[in-house]
């Protein structure tokens, strides 16, 4: 907050100098970030606005809360119950894939650590859907992954259009967002505290228990939101992965659009966001370091 | 300080790929003694001290503790305990919990750990703030919690690397004086690194120059000060006038083509020797009453006394001196006999860095 202020303070005083007056300099400054006030206004806060305005309106413009109660009839809740299952499990198991991998990668510190470092982000490289599709033809019943073990005689796998395919690619779509913060976090443990640990006579076990986790934590907390929120919101993954078999509150709402329904899913929408607003409060109790709203 | 050797570094040899960070170095490290390690960076001083704390393994060589050899012992099982150059403090702990880590950790009554928290922070004077976060506290007052939360420990060595490196002058001056006073109070050793000299010559019972991974000298201040064994100690320590000179013969040298009287034997006869005096041995008399004569060319008001600069014989000698003589004033220089310190003049570059047997 304070090296902001002061680096705030500095690129003032170097503008105005350059124009030789003051105001001027803090003006035109104050006039860069112009478009991206128009940005957010016309893409960000307009949007939610007209949510809002959907998500508690009827057709003909009369304020409801149906579209919000409707949440609670049977296949939307299942839906919603469904898509917190599936992203929480994806979740943990992203969390306990991507811990010990930033463990080891910020403590090898070698030239070939940054190069682990660039393969795992490589995927995120490609687009999305191209990513999910390629694994639905690997899975399918005839696909690449079936026709290999059929070679060698193994019984078929059949997870296609079940919850474990759709773990499965949320897991492979969002891991590098957990690797990433908890690696950002753990290389920015200063080496001496660790070693400050060992000296006080703690011996490895320990010394990660009471010092390199809770000091993590931050690095958690914002690879969980990183993860968790998009898994919780997800369709395409479901549509891919999940034929039309599996059906999660995303899904529900993408079909209320298309089907022009815009009340039923703003209000969807909103009873969704309000979810995904409380999960954030919780986490953020534990960011005390704001590094999770750093990356958000 | 008793004759005890509590320490004992024996031929150890450290290097990482190419680099030789230690060469064969032999030290041992009395019981209750203030020793502290100086040299420039990368002389060693450091490496030394994380391998006595078990952060670093010598490649050869062992590290005697109390008779025992303790070189692959890990740091949590030694009896010796780190203050870090930068506090190294658990910044998601409380100070009190900062400093009751290692005593939990030995699994010692809550009574117990209580009452250790409060000696110690009464000992570092920062009585009333165990319940303070250690981001908000200021340099100085993370050094002492850092200091507090090792000697709780009660460690028979306290290893200091570099501590007050990032305080600024006034707070390092008032520190020296809180750490000889704790050294005092606890009766243990303390091993110091630091590449400050004038700390190093304040608090130290012994001090130990480094240079290129190779002990230059040990000894006291004092000696240190008065008795440098090489051109880069008496360089290191202290502004020195470093001069070429020839020995003419015992207790007769030749600097810079004049004969001054001094008090050294042994040297041999018109041999090429290093001549060491420190600038607030130069005396500027009269220019009649000097053995050489030289012109004032600058002048320096440094509060205890002026800082000048004389030309005389080619030289520009560096003179500290209550009196003031202006620039352009042409002045006699004379030096006490026992005050022109004779070093050997390295023969060779290697012979510079070689390293002194204790």
């Amino acid at each position: 907050m304070n090296t902001e202020n002061v680096s705030n303070a500095k690129t003032q005083k170097l503008t105005s100098h350059k124009n030789g007056d003051g105001i001027v300099g803090i003006k035109s400054a104050k006039w860069l970030s112009l478009p991206y006030a128009v940005w957010m206004i016309g893409f960000i806060i307009i949007p939610l606005i007209v949510i809002v305005y959907y998500g508690l309106t009827t057709v003909d413009n009369r304020f409801t809360l149906d579209n919000i109660s409707a949440i609670s009839s049977p296949i939307n809740l299942k839906a919603l119950l469904m898509a917190l299952e599936q992203s929480l499990i994806s979740t943990i198991i992203c969390l306990l894939l991507a811990y010990p991998l930033a463990m080891i990668l910020s403590k090898s510190r070698m030239r070939s650590s940054s190069f682990i470092v660039m393969i795992i982000i490589l995927p995120m490289w490609m687009n999305f859907l191209l990513r999910t599709i390629a694994w639905q033809n690997l899975l399918e019943r005839s696909g690449i992954i079936n026709t290999v073990l059929k070679f060698f005689g193994l019984p078929p796998m059949n997870i296609i259009n079940t919850p474990k395919a759709i773990i499965l690619g949320m897991v492979y779509n969002f891991l590098p967002f957990m690797v990433l913060p908890i690696y950002n976090v753990l290389i920015k443990i200063d080496k001496d505290i660790i070693d400050a640990a060992r000296d006080l006579g703690a011996n490895s076990v320990q010394t990660f228990l009471k010092i390199i986790l809770p000091l993590s934590l931050p690095g958690v907390i914002s690879g969980i939101t990183m993860v968790f929120v998009p898994a919780l919101t997800t369709f395409v993954i479901s549509n891919i992965l999940g034929g039309s078999k599996i059906v999660l509150i995303g899904n529900v709402i993408e079909q209320q659009f298309r089907m022009g329904n815009w009340h039923v899913g703003s209000g969807l929408s909103l009873v969704l966001m309000i979810f995904i607003l409380i999960s954030m409060a919780i986490l953020s109790k534990y960011d005390k370091e704001g590094e999770g709203s750093g990356l958000w | 300080m008793t004759d005890n050797k509590l320490i004992n570094l024996v031929n150890i040899t450290k290097s990482y790929g190419d680099n030789v960070v230690l060469d064969d170095l032999n030290l041992y490290i009395r019981e209750n003694e203030f020793v502290t390690l100086l040299g420039p960076s990368g002389c060693g001083k450091t490496t030394t001290l994380r391998i006595i704390g078990g952060f670093e393994t010598p490649d050869k060589g062992q590290v005697i503790f109390e008779g025992k050899d303790i070189t692959k012992t890990a740091p949590n099982e030694r009896q010796v305990n780190t203050v870090f150059q930068k506090y190294a403090l658990f910044n998601h702990l409380t100070v009190a919990e900062n400093i009751a880590f290692g005593l939990k950790i030995k699994k010692k009554s809550k009574e117990y750990i209580k009452d250790k928290i409060k000696y110690a922070l009464k000992l570092v004077n920062l009585d009333g703030f165990e319940n303070r976060m250690p981001d908000s506290l200021s340099g100085g007052q993370q050094q002492r919690i850092a200091i507090a939360r090792a000697i709780v420990n009660e460690p028979k060595v306290l290893l200091l690397d570099e501590p007050l490196g990032a305080l600024d002058l006034k707070l390092r001056q008032d520190m020296q004086y809180e750490l000889i006073r704790l050294k005092n109070e606890l009766g243990i050793t303390f091993v110091y690194v630091t590449h400050d000299q004038e700390e190093a010559l304040t608090m130290s019972d012994t001090i130990v120059v480094m240079n290129q991974g190779y002990i230059q000298q040990i000894g006291t201040p004092e000696d240190i000060y008065n008795e440098p064994k090489n051109a880069f100690v008496a360089d290191f320590i202290g502004d020195s006038n470093i001069i070429s000179s020839i020995m003419v013969e015992d207790k007769l040298v030749n600097i810079l083509g004049a004969n001054f009287p001094c008090v050294d034997t042994g040297f041999g006869h018109n041999k090429p020797v290093d001549v060491v005096i420190r600038p607030e041995d130069v005396n500027l008399v009269k220019p009649e009453e000097g053995i050489i004569k030289g012109v004032v060319t600058s002048l320096l008001f440094k509060g205890v006394h002026y800082e000048m600069e004389v030309n005389a014989n080619g030289y520009d000698w560096l003179v500290h001196s209550t009196s003031l003589f202006p620039v352009g004033t042409e002045v006699g220089i004379q030096v006490d006999p026992f005050n022109i310190q004779i070093m050997n003049k390295p023969e060779s570059e290697d012979e510079e860095a070689v390293e002194l047997e204790i």
